[in-house]
């Protein structure tokens, strides 16, 4: 059966925003809080770095290795849809990286203050790549160890990066977290 | 969903576990943290590159054609591509809806290509960065939820 034509719609527009952090940092959290969760698979080639930490010893041969992403998905409107993709925390998959920010819109570096050196990577990656992005620091169980100053100062971060406190698990300040986000890319394009 | 899901994925890959020693239909350790049985590129006969060109995962992807259409040979992964899509869908939605890698979806998304099965066009945001009347409206849309 062909479908007929007026079937057919125009799809919605999608925008692409990334969540990046270190490895249990509540990146899956923060994608779950706001919308319906599905992990995807993605596989690249074994990189040096896997040498070691995979067990590949019997089968050598194996080129690939799978990684397993969040995705997130919240449609805005008819016309509009937003993806959310956590990205692998893990530094062996940063290859990984570049087809994901290849047109996103910006990203989220999660930040968890007792390892606060875990999101170093992530913030030298989106700079480098100027990629707009905020911080935004998880409090678990309402915690608050830092003000956000004083994790400005200790990511270095440019002054018109902001950052913001969140609770991941908490669907009215995770979806804030987004808008925080894209309140920032306006400010940027502006 | 997740329960649903890994109850589907349980059924599948049971159902490609070779027969063990007292034929048991389920083995134990044959659960969702064993990983799947089948090697992902099996469904595509090992090929790792799509037939046509490579697909961005924001790419749309829509049937032109209902999946009972018996015009190919098509596995049971091309059609549930086609019936997922009879509304268009990005690469990463297929993949995620299907839980197949997103290698093994743009590769079977190419066979569906080649045969004129699909459609495929861009979402193109690289190249059109959206307009502030877009962002505003996100952010509302956000707000409200």
């Amino acid at each position: 059966m062909v479908f007929a034509p007026s079937e057919h719609r125009r799809p919605p527009r999608a925008l692409k925003i990334l969540v990046a952090g270190g490895f249990g940092v509540g990146k899956t959290t923060l994608v779950g809080s706001c919308s319906e969760i599905l992990p995807l698979q993605t596989e690249e080639s074994m990189t040096g770095a896997s040498i070691g930490t995979d067990d590949i010893v019997g089968v050598e041969t194996k080129e690939s290795t799978t990684v397993v992403m969040d995705f997130g998905r919240v449609g805005i409107s008819d016309d509009i849809v937003l993806y959310l993709f956590g990205t692998p925390g893990q530094d062996r998959f940063w290859f990984l990286w570049d087809e994901l920010a290849v047109g996103a819109l910006g990203a989220v570096v999660l930040a968890d203050t007792r390892r606060l050196a875990d999101c170093f990577p992530s913030v030298d990656y989106f700079e480098r790549r100027g990629t707009p992005f905020i911080v935004a620091v998880n409090c678990f169980n309402g915690e608050q160890r830092h003000t956000p100053d004083r994790v400005r100062d200790a990511l270095d971060l440019d002054p018109h990066v902001p950052v913001v406190l969140c609770d991941a698990r908490d669907r009215q300040s995770s979806k804030m977290v987004f808008v925080a986000l894209i309140e920032h890319v306006m400010a940027m394009a502006r | 969903m997740s329960d649903k899901r890994s109850e589907q994925g349980r059924v599948r890959r049971a159902r490609h576990a070779p027969p063990g020693p007292e034929d048991h239909p389920e083995h134990h350790w044959l659960d969702d943290d064993a990983g799947p049985v089948v090697r992902p590129y099996t469904v595509t006969g090992g090929r790792a590159r799509p037939a046509t060109g490579a697909l961005d995962l924001l790419a749309y992807v829509e049937a032109l054609y209902a999946p009972e259409a018996d015009l190919v040979s098509l596995q049971p992964e091309h059609r549930a591509i086609l019936s997922l899509t009879r509304r268009a869908q990005s690469v990463a939605e297929i993949a995620g809806q299907l839980d197949l890698p997103i290698g093994v979806v743009r590769v079977l998304v190419g066979d569906l290509l080649q045969a004129n099965l699909v459609s495929t066009f861009d979402a193109d945001n690289s190249l059109n960065p959206p307009d502030e009347n877009t962002l505003q409206a996100v952010i509302d849309g956000l707000r409200a939820l």
